[in-house]
């Protein structure tokens, strides 16, 4: 049956063109991939290839004939056996591209990602019996733990095995586990990295360790391209079930490459995932949880902190739920609200502001995506007035997020406007006074409480 | 000796039989239709974005194709269907990705570049160049760490061979032994630049040495020497010998995506090509002296054809997405 031949879209966004050209002209057979005519965009001059064989019955549109639409019949084809009449006859059976115009109607928007559902009483719950221990063994636990119970669970990362963690966060893991699913790399976050999505895209669970997050640099299109958009890219086939950990955030005196928050860069991103232990608890159940999680989870832990010491549950099942924070002191003139080593901060604030008479809430966020702005809110909304503390730089940070949330959904119930403490938004200098200037203090938020309470 | 290896050719390599020489014609030919008909709907604005076509690269894909078991994994750019078709996926599924349809196998959330099939061990369609090296390496990881024989095929272009990833992907492999076939789809241009001036190794079959990586330069127009090739590769692989390189010698005789006028090549050479080393044709020269009948190749291309229309009319009458898949396959519900 002869078949119209249409004016093509050569580009995403080419609407008309020019037809400078016929290559075939009436008669002439055609098979598929041969060239029938040249057509000039805006842009460029592009070929037009036959799809099918046939002959060309006639030509509708004329050599050097400009502004031609996409979709405009320019010639017949004819079938093999088909007389040149049929070529009068062809109409268009119906308009092709009907089909890909659609009303646009909006689904509604969820906003901004909050914390799912999880009975608060799971995250409250008496563990019971607590022993001291560092988020360092705190860490250590919670992956052994991890690795006994799931035999698809691995470790990989620089100086994890043999050499027993660069900061001895893996210390022990490779007598109890082998060298099968404790695994050493080569310097190359960028290739392990991709190495172990592809491995989790088929249903392993790798802990990626970076030695410090600094290097994840190297190795964040594999975060965010492949191991958090595939889900969704895949119409929901393939998750990637991986935990990528290690210390973010200023160590001591190394400088500005490696001084660094990533907790906005990851948390920017859908699909990812990202908590910040503090406490040695919160270190060991936030790992378990992102160990068992079935989505991609950046852990951002701390170098500062790994030596520190916190009661924590000794319960075999013990484990915290992604997505709630934690009132680590409760009060009622301000909200503090930190994560991962300035929760420490806001509390020694607090304890200052308490000598004051000012009365501070401080919530530690434990989870940065999905944020449990329920427990933001509410406390906002008793205390009137919320500083954000966070190490990282002001310029769309976190602490920008949280005072979002509060002017969005507590605006009314604010007495003064939300403040952030951050790092200086600068590199991180070397020098041990310039350093000590770069980061918050608990005076810093002190006196960003005191401006509130004084406006 | 002559350091430099030459392409292997269809004399090195064992015949096909007419049946298996019948399944590799109508592949390719499915391949070939399939994309002239993506061609043709890109230019009814039925397909949008970017849109890169296989066609003159049959060879490769269906030549190793035919050295696939069950639980072989595979992945590649973003010049994909051809790999999706031979992985087994339906051409109504990815035809209809194509359109952004609720029937496609990203249920038209992913497009020409992101496709994928937990079902057919088909880990995409991947936008990165050169990413899916590395997460091809991770597929080869997963084999071994699971204890079997299966091997994972890793595509990519010329282009992305001198990327970073590549190469700390192959340190990887070697190191660890990996069931990995490194398969370099080298069709002399990474978009616009030519291989002269984006490689300064003038061997790509090479590339691999310094980590051990067994290696092969093949004609990768001919199916024959495809063929023969994936066969020494995929049983070194399975043997737990570690990954291999094959350098495919191809082209493509469309632009680089839809939106490319392809000035950096004379027309001559794209004609040549076609004329003189057209993996079909080369395929059906030898098919016929072999004495398969004509009307063989009459009744392949009627049923691609029909199997083409179907999922052509398919991928136009399925629906677009429903609005709520917006927000679906953010997040796995745990």
């Amino acid at each position: 049956m002869a078949s119209l031949i249409l004016m093509p879209a050569l580009s995403p966004t080419m609407t008309e063109g020019t037809l400078a050209r016929w290559v075939k002209k009436a008669g002439d057979a055609v098979s598929a991939g041969d060239v029938i005519a040249e057509i000039e965009t805006d842009k460029a001059t592009m070929e037009v290839e036959a799809v099918d064989e046939g002959v060309i019955g006639k030509t509708l549109v004329d050599e050097g004939a400009q502004n031609i639409a996409v979709n405009t019949p320019i010639a017949v084809l004819l079938a093999e056996g088909e007389d040149a009449s049929a070529a009068d006859n062809v109409t268009r059976s119906a308009d092709p591209a009907a089909g890909a115009s659609v009303a646009i109607e909006t689904p509604a928007d969820p906003g901004i990602v909050e914390a799912p559902e999880v009975a608060q009483a799971e995250n409250d719950r008496d563990w019971g019996e607590t022993s001291e221990i560092t988020v360092r063994q705190a860490l250590r636990d919670a992956m052994a733990a991890e690795l006994r119970r799931d035999e698809d669970v691995f470790l990989i990362g620089e100086e994890v095995a043999q050499y027993q963690g660069a900061y001895k966060v893996s210390q022990g893991l490779l007598d109890e586990f082998g060298e099968k699913r404790v695994i050493d790399t080569p310097i190359t976050e960028h290739g392990f990295t991709g190495m172990a999505v592809g491995a989790a895209l088929t249903g392993l669970k790798p802990i990626v360790e970076f030695m410090t997050m600094n290097f994840s640099l190297q190795a964040v299109d594999h975060i965010i391209n492949s191991a958090a958009k595939t889900l969704y890219m895949s119409g929901g086939q393939m998750g990637c079930p991986i935990v990528f950990r290690g210390p973010n955030g200023a160590a001591a005196r190394v400088g500005a490459q490696h001084s660094q928050c990533f907790a906005s860069w990851f948390a920017h991103i859908p699909g990812l995932k990202v908590v910040a232990p503090w406490s040695a608890a919160d270190a060991k159940g936030l790992l378990r949880a992102a160990i068992r999680d079935p989505n991609p989870v950046i852990v951002l832990e701390n170098e500062i902190l790994y030596g520190q010491k916190f009661p924590c549950p000794v319960d075999e099942d013990f484990i915290l739920p992604i997505g709630r924070a934690k009132i680590e002191r409760e009060g009622t003139d301000v909200t503090l609200v930190a994560f991962s080593i300035m929760v420490g901060v806001a509390l020694e604030a607090a304890a200052i502001l308490a000598e004051e008479g000012i009365s501070a809430e401080v919530i530690n966020l434990r989870s940065i995506r999905p944020l449990d702005t329920e427990t933001i809110v509410r406390s906002v909304k008793k205390t009137n007035r919320i500083v954000s503390v966070e190490e990282g730089w002001p310029v769309a940070g976190i602490g920008a997020e949280i005072c979002t949330v509060a002017v969005e959904q507590a605006f009314d119930w604010l007495d003064a406007p939300p403040a952030r403490v951050c790092g200086l938004d600068l590199p991180m200098p070397y020098a041990a006074n310039l350093e000590k200037l770069a980061l918050p203090k608990p005076e810093w938020v002190v006196d960003a409480v005191r401006k509130q309470l004084r406006d | 000796m002559d350091e430099t290896p030459s392409a292997s050719g269809r004399s090195n390599g064992p015949a096909l039989s007419p049946e298996t020489m019948k399944r590799a014609y109508r592949d390719m030919l499915l391949v070939r239709r399939f994309e002239e008909k993506a061609g043709q709907l890109y230019g009814m604005g039925l397909i949008g974005g970017f849109c890169h076509l296989y066609i003159g690269q049959e060879a490769v894909v269906v030549g190793i194709g035919l050295n696939m078991k069950q639980g072989d994994k595979s992945i590649t750019s973003y010049r994909d269907h051809g790999q999706m078709l031979v992985a087994g996926m339906t051409p109504r599924g990815v035809m209809a990705e194509l359109t952004g349809r609720a029937g496609g196998y990203s249920r038209g959330k992913g497009g020409s570049m992101h496709m994928f099939s937990r079902e057919k061990e088909f880990y995409g369609g991947h936008g990165i160049v050169g990413a899916q090296v590395a997460l091809g390496t991770g597929l080869a990881f997963a084999n071994k760490y699971r204890g079997t024989d299966e091997v994972s095929i890793v595509y990519f272009g010329e282009g992305a061979s001198a990327q970073g990833q590549v190469y700390e992907s192959f340190n990887l492999a070697a190191l660890h032994k990996l069931p990995c076939i490194y398969v370099i789809e080298n069709n002399r241009y990474g978009m616009g630049t030519s291989i002269e001036r984006a490689s300064a190794s003038k061997d790509l079959s090479r590339n691999g040495e310094p980590w051990g990586i067994a290696s092969r330069k093949v004609d990768g127009m001919d199916i024959f020497a495809v063929h023969e090739a994936a066969q020494e590769a995929m049983e070194y692989c399975r043997a737990g010998k570690g990954p291999f390189l094959l350098e495919m010698e191809t082209y493509r005789y469309r632009g680089h995506s839809m939106s490319d006028p392809a000035k950096y090549r004379q027309r001559a050479e794209v004609e040549e090509m076609r004329r003189t080393r057209d993996p079909i044709e080369t395929l059906k020269a030898e098919m016929l002296r072999c004495g398969i009948e004509e009307s063989v190749f009459k009744d392949i291309e009627t049923d691609v054809k029909a199997i083409v229309a179907d999922a052509t009319e398919f991928a136009q009458t399925s629906p677009e997405p429903e609005l709520s898949e917006l927000w679906t396959d953010i997040l796995v519900e745990a």
